[in-house]
């Protein structure tokens, strides 16, 4: 029997947030915690509520707190994250509980937009696409393939204290992800929006982000590159 | 962009730059006034060694960079945790207080080192 504790509140008729516990029977079968998850909203209690989509680890949904540890639900197995049988579930830590395990994402979605997260080119349209080459395009690698599950900004103490000034480890791999494509010519105004001590510089590289991300990607190494491109510009 | 009127240079980068340099000042002076320490030195050698220009220089260049590096840091501090958010409506006027009174102990030790170093001796 797995023990599964479960961060509950309801606005309408909880005062305050509590946990609540379940003893799901999972047949020794090593599920993922989205199933462990399923099996409580239809054997246990159809109350729960949490966000879900592609239950595969492509839409970014289901990113919780997991046993400490902030993960997708549906690629997270029991074995990695409950060896003990004991799983603890708990929203994204920092940002405002709606309701149980579902969280009001508008700051991380606030800063995402801040970094303009879309191609700029002040040169006339070619009459075929822009091209790269394929070093170019090589350079977008370990940065496109981010999802917005805000599995590392809501891991990272800073984007905590100050969600609504540091921009927070995913935006920032998105804003290097632009800065580092060559089809982009926004480069010096993307930089001039970054230059202030809140926005880059509240990061001092602990690396929470890449101890998470459940895609593998290392916002702490873009963070990087943006800040010596900030020093090239400056000095 | 967010500018703040209390941060030391108002520019993220700046105070980056600002915060490393300053570093490797106190580790070089920390490492000189340490080393001196741990191969022994009696009152007169340390009194002479101080008072050559060399040496004043050198301990005015760390206390400045004490001073600068400790602003940088304590406004991070008080940025991330004497904020609204953390501690309600009046963090605001506690903060800038924090701040203040940073400013002026760090301006104080500062005069102070100028003082013992430069004018008294």
């Amino acid at each position: 029997m797995l023990q599964v504790s479960i961060y509950r509140y309801n606005p309408e008729t909880d005062k305050a947030p509590h946990m609540q516990e379940f003893q799901v029977d999972t047949g020794d079968k090593d599920l993922m915690v989205l199933d462990v998850l399923e099996m409580i909203k239809g054997e246990h209690d159809s109350s729960v509520t949490y966000r879900r989509s592609c239950r595969e680890g492509v839409c970014g949904s289901d990113g919780l707190n997991i046993n400490g540890k902030n993960g997708l639900a549906c690629i997270t197995p029991l074995s990695e994250a409950a060896p003990d049988n004991k799983l603890i579930i708990r929203p994204l830590p920092g940002l405002p509980v709606i309701r149980d395990l579902i969280v009001d994402m508008s700051l991380f979605y606030a800063q995402y937009e801040k970094i303009q997260p879309y191609l700029q080119n002040n040169t006339p349209a070619p009459a075929i696409e822009r091209l790269q080459t394929p070093e170019d395009r090589e350079k977008l690698d370990g940065l496109y393939e981010c999802i917005l599950c805000a599995c590392c900004s809501t891991s990272c103490p800073s984007f905590w204290w100050n969600p609504d000034r540091f921009v927070g480890p995913a935006g920032l791999l998105q804003a290097y992800r632009f800065l580092a494509d060559s089809r982009d010519t926004a480069t010096e105004e993307r930089l001039s929006n970054l230059d202030d001590p809140f926005s880059v510089f509240r990061c001092h590289g602990i690396q929470n982000c890449v101890n998470v991300c459940p895609k593998g990607l290392n916002p702490t190494k873009a963070i990087g590159h943006i800040r010596n491109m900030l020093l090239n510009r400056a000095t | 962009m967010v500018t703040q009127v209390t941060s030391f240079s108002r520019s993220g980068v700046s105070d980056w730059l600002i915060q490393r340099v300053t570093s490797l000042i106190l580790l070089a002076y920390f490492l000189c006034v340490a080393g001196t320490l741990v191969m022994g030195v009696d009152y007169s050698s340390w009194k002479a060694m101080n008072e050559t220009v060399g040496m004043r220089i050198f301990t005015l260049l760390a206390v400045l960079s004490m001073a600068a590096h400790a602003w940088i840091g304590l406004w991070s501090v008080f940025t991330d945790y004497v904020t609204e958010r953390m501690l309600g409506p009046r963090a605001n006027f506690l903060r800038l207080v924090c701040q203040v009174g940073t400013i002026l102990v760090l301006l104080v030790l500062v005069l102070w080192v100028i003082e013992i170093m430069w004018v008294s001796p």
